[in-house]
Formats: structure tokens, C-alpha cells, sequence
């Protein structure tokens, strides 16, 4: 059974790493989830996101979400930022797409750019 | 939608846009009476009779993004298919209180789905609001709540803590499972 004393454990643990949290200046992954990203498959790819970033231990990195940016066919929209760095967008998101941008391009710097938006106009 | 679950994640994102700070989610499913119940109620900035009366029409919207808004129309749709209905009540400053109905059997009721992950997804999107979340089968009840949460981890600790998520998503799951008689 989970009890909320475990909580209290939790929360002596965490205490110590929280202050590095804080200060995050690294990447921010922005997930689109208005109505249209969710129809087209927003949570899963979020939750594969949270995973891919809580098992590599990426403490510098927020992920977080935007509602409709307006290209509701182009659904799931990834939106990565990296300090100093335009803004990539990546469409049509899976799970599996997802896993090889926090991979490759927030751990290693190399955009995936045949997921990125436009990359089917090439 | 493939799931309820995604209903309900997209229309609590409303309520957040409306600026709630407190959104309770109830799933209430009778078997007796062959209902499924589904509540979003919020405190958030509300609508008047007017708003209230022309949301369900999908060309209604107070975004700018996008000329037509959708997520109210899919669910009303869902819950009339399963001869059911959606009920809205709302009032300006106050809140909102979405309300749908469908029936329990129905072929065409799409699964409840994941509603962890929906959790899960909400309270990661949205650090400062409380969310209440309570699941009843027949009689039986299982109830989540943020407030307690914080609580327990005191100030420093966010919820979007990865060991904090951890414990949420089995604390979800474990209650579900023991709701529906240990199967997930
Ligand atoms: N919980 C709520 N509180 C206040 N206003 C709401 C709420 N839910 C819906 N609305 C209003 O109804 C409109 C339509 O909602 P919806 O069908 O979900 O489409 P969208 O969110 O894309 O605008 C919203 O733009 C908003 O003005
Ligand atoms: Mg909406």
C-alpha cells in the first residue's frame, strides 16, 4: 500500500537535490496539448518524454506544455529550446520519436531533422 | 477520442485556463444503473447564461489561435452517442460544472482509458493548482487529492518531483486496482 508517510521520506530525500532543480537554466521541452494535440496522441508522447528525461537523470531540463500554436494537422507539436539556440519544432510526435529527440538532440545536441517541421516540404 | 480519459484531460485544461485554482474530477460509474457519470467542476472565471448557451456549437471560441473551439462539442458528441448528455453550469466569478452522462454498456462508449497518466499529465501542466480526483464503482470510492499531497512534502518538495510523480502514478493505480477488485 502506498501511504503519504512515504511522502515524508521523499521529501527528506529530495531536499537536498531541490536547490539544483531550481535554478534550471537548461532546455525546455514544450509539449502541445489543446484539444488537437491530445486527439492526435499529446499524452503519451508527454509521459514518454517525462520517462526518457527522469531515467537519464536530466535535472536541467523542463518539460512543459503550451495549448494550440494554430497547426492542429501537424499534431503532436515537440517544441525544444536550448539556451542560445533557436527554437526547433518538431510535428507528428510518437513515443518513438520522442525517445530519439531527448537522445539526440537535448542530451547530444543533434537535432532529429527529419522530424522537424518542414522537413517533409525537402 | 479514443479515450474518456482525454476528454477529461482536455477539458480540465479549460478550467486551468480559466484561471482555477481548485478542479475536482469525478468518474462515477453505476453498474446498477448501467450510468457513467463524468464531473469537471472548477472555480475558475466562469461564463454567463450567453457563453454557456452557444459553447456547445463548435464555432464558439474565446481563443485566437483558432476560429472554432472543439473540445466541449467532441465531448457532447461522445456522450450522445451513448444516449447520454452534457450538462454545463456555470456562473461568471464563481465556477464551472461540466456534467456528462452516458450510458455505462453502450457499444459505441468509448473505454474510460488511462486515467494515471491523466493525472499524471495534468499535474506536471500545472504547478499551482489543486486537483481532486475521485473514482466511485457501485459503492465504493477512492479519492486523490493534491492538497494532500503537498501537505505531507511540506513547501520545498514540488509535485513534479520524478519520486513524487513515482508515488502518485502507483498511489493512482493502486487505488483503481483495488477499486475494481485487483484488476487493473
Ligand atoms: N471551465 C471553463 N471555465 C470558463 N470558460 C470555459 C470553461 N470551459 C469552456 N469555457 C469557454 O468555452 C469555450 C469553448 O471551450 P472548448 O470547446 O473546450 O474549446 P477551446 O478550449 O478550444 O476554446 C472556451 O474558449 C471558453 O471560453
Ligand atoms: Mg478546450
Amino acid at each position: 500500500m502506498k501511504t503519504l508517510k512515504e511522502l515524508e521520506e521523499i521529501r527528506k530525500r529530495t531536499l537536498e537535490t531541490i536547490n539544483v532543480r531550481k535554478d534550471r537554466t537548461g532546455t525546455r521541452v514544450v509539449v502541445g496539448m489543446a484539444t488537437c494535440g491530445i486527439a492526435a496522441g499529446a499524452r503519451p508522447v508527454l509521459m514518454s518524454i517525462m520517462d526518457e528525461v527522469k531515467k537519464n537523470n536530466l535535472a536541467d531540463v523542463v518539460v512543459a506544455q503550451t495549448g494550440c500554436i494554430g497547426m492542429c494537422r501537424l499534431e503532436p507539436i515537440v517544441e525544444v529550446y536550448k539556451p542560445g539556440e533557436d527554437k526547433v519544432t518538431y510535428v507528428k510526435v510518437t513515443d518513438a520519436k520522442a525517445l530519439r529527440i531527448i537522445n539526440e538532440h537535448v542530451m547530444q545536441g543533434k537535432i532529429v531533422e527529419e522530424y522537424t517541421i518542414g522537413a517533409g516540404d525537402k | 477520442m479514443k479515450e474518456l480519459a482525454l476528454h477529461i484531460l482536455d477539458l480540465a485544461q479549460n478550467s486551468i485556463t480559466a484561471n482555477a485554482d481548485l478542479v475536482r474530477i469525478s468518474v462515477d460509474e453505476n453498474l446498477t444503473q448501467d450510468t457513467l457519470t463524468i464531473s469537471i467542476e472548477d472555480n475558475g472565471y466562469g461564463m454567463d447564461e450567453k457563453q454557456v448557451d452557444k459553447v456547445k456549437d463548435p464555432f464558439v471560441t474565446s481563443r485566437t489561435s483558432r476560429k472554432v473551439g472543439l473540445g466541449i462539442p467532441l465531448m457532447l458528441a461522445a456522450c450522445q452517442r451513448c444516449e447520454g448528455d452534457l450538462r454545463i453550469e456555470s456562473q461568471k466569478n464563481v465556477g464551472t460544472k461540466l456534467i456528462a452522462t452516458f450510458k455505462h454498456s453502450h457499444i459505441d462508449r468509448a473505454p474510460l482509458g488511462n486515467m494515471t497518466d491523466t493525472m499524471i499529465s495534468l499535474i506536471i501542466g500545472a504547478e499551482n493548482i489543486n486537483f481532486v480526483y475521485i473514482h466511485i464503482i457501485n459503492q465504493e470510492e477512492f479519492c486523490f487529492d493534491t492538497r494532500e499531497i503537498r501537505q505531507a512534502l511540506g513547501e520545498v518538495v514540488p509535485l513534479s518531483e520524478p519520486d513524487v510523480l513515482d508515488w502518485i502514478k502507483s498511489y493512482i493505480n493502486e487505488g483503481l486496482s483495488n477499486l475494481r477488485g485487483g484488476v487493473l
